[in-house]
């Protein structure tokens, strides 16, 4: 019977034609390359955003992330639906090795201090 | 008036196009067979009586010899239910419910319907028992506001006072604490956002009275 609710949100995701493997496996402290659809009057375009995932929060249709950047000097901190129509493209650029969920504490920092370490191999 | 008896199976969210998430109830709806019709002439009134859920599916009988069939149904079911079953040429049905129409006369006895007398755009009303609260107080109950938390306050979530002194008596129908929820409920106006006939499957809009696997009634303007 709950196969029921599953087989919506495959319905869902077929007739919008999206392919949930095309998201790649991402943590927290990854940067990120997305591509957002993006309309402004009649024309749509594709406009990239990169950041640091600080947040992935729910789970299964509802799970969204959070990507930050510094951009001339202000902090600018996005959140999306992972599932998202809206997302076109999803890259991750850099593993980044951290010790917390939720990365909160990178607003408080700026410059050197906002490094992350790359992942290594086993991590 | 058209409807259908069915379960509520569980609530998601699905996208449009747009990029907008929209919260949806899944509904296993049907399908429903005719039992009996009741017209002004027999009964006073227009209705059919509709039956859900048989009482052996194909899931769990489809191996069973027809002797163990009979054996089964006749531990499960009465005879007068089997017999009023039997009329309708049908198994008998866990769930019997009557649905009121304009003119129950064309419809044959027997009949069944399923969840394709739905569209998706159309809008609905939803009939169910709702989830149970127990004895609640006037605050959860009827969001009443409370009094203060500190200032030497002595009543915090009372529902403090019940009218006037003038009146000298508490009039009928006051809202106060009491038992919350495990009643019956109708959600109307919700909008049907997939329909699939032979999966038995109906999405609404917006959330629906009840737990999961509760029994709904789907009813809509024909």
């Amino acid at each position: 019977m709950a196969d029921l609710v599953k087989l919506v949100e495959e319905r869902n995701r077929a007739e919008l034609g999206l392919d949930p493997t095309a998201i790649p496996s991402f943590g927290i402290g990854d940067t990120l390359r997305i591509e957002i659809e993006v309309t402004e009057g009649n024309k749509t375009r594709q406009q990239p955003f990169q950041g640091v995932c600080i947040r992935r929060a729910g789970g299964g249709q509802g799970e969204s992330f959070t990507l930050r950047r510094v951009a001339a000097g202000v902090g600018v901190e996005r959140t999306f639906a992972l599932l998202s129509p809206k997302i076109k493209k999803m890259e991750v650029v850099r593993r980044g090795k951290v010790r917390r969920a939720r990365l909160y504490y990178l607003r408080g920092k700026v410059g050197k201090a906002t490094r992350i370490k790359e992942a290594g191999r086993d991590s | 008036m058209k409807g259908l008896i069915g379960r509520k199976v569980g609530m998601t969210q699905v996208f449009t196009a747009g990029g907008e998430r929209i919260p949806v109830t899944v509904l296993e709806l049907g399908p429903c067979v005719v039992t009996q019709t009741k017209t002004v002439a027999s009964d006073g009134y227009e209705a059919l009586q509709l039956a859900f859920d048989p009482v052996l599916d194909e899931a769990t009988s489809r191996d069973l010899s027809p002797e163990q069939r009979e054996k089964r149904l006749a531990k499960r079911v009465r005879k007068p239910q089997r017999g009023h079953f039997a009329k309708a040429e049908t198994t008998p049905h866990r769930v019997l419910r009557e649905l009121r129409v304009a003119t129950a006369a064309g419809v044959a006895v027997g009949s069944v319907l399923t969840a394709e007398v739905f569209a998706v755009g159309e809008v609905v009303d939803v009939t169910a028992t709702s989830k149970g609260k127990g004895f609640q107080g006037a605050m959860k109950r009827h969001h009443f506001s409370g009094q203060g938390a500190s200032h030497g306050a002595k009543i915090h979530r009372k529902p403090a006072s019940a009218g006037a002194t003038d009146a000298a008596r508490v009039f009928k129908g006051k809202r106060g604490p009491g038992q919350m929820g495990n009643a019956r409920v109708t959600v109307r106006n919700l909008v049907v956002e997939m329909v699939d006939a032979a999966a038995n499957l109906l999405v609404l809009r917006g959330a629906v009275p009840g737990p999961t696997g509760a029994l709904v009634m789907v009813t809509g303007e024909e």
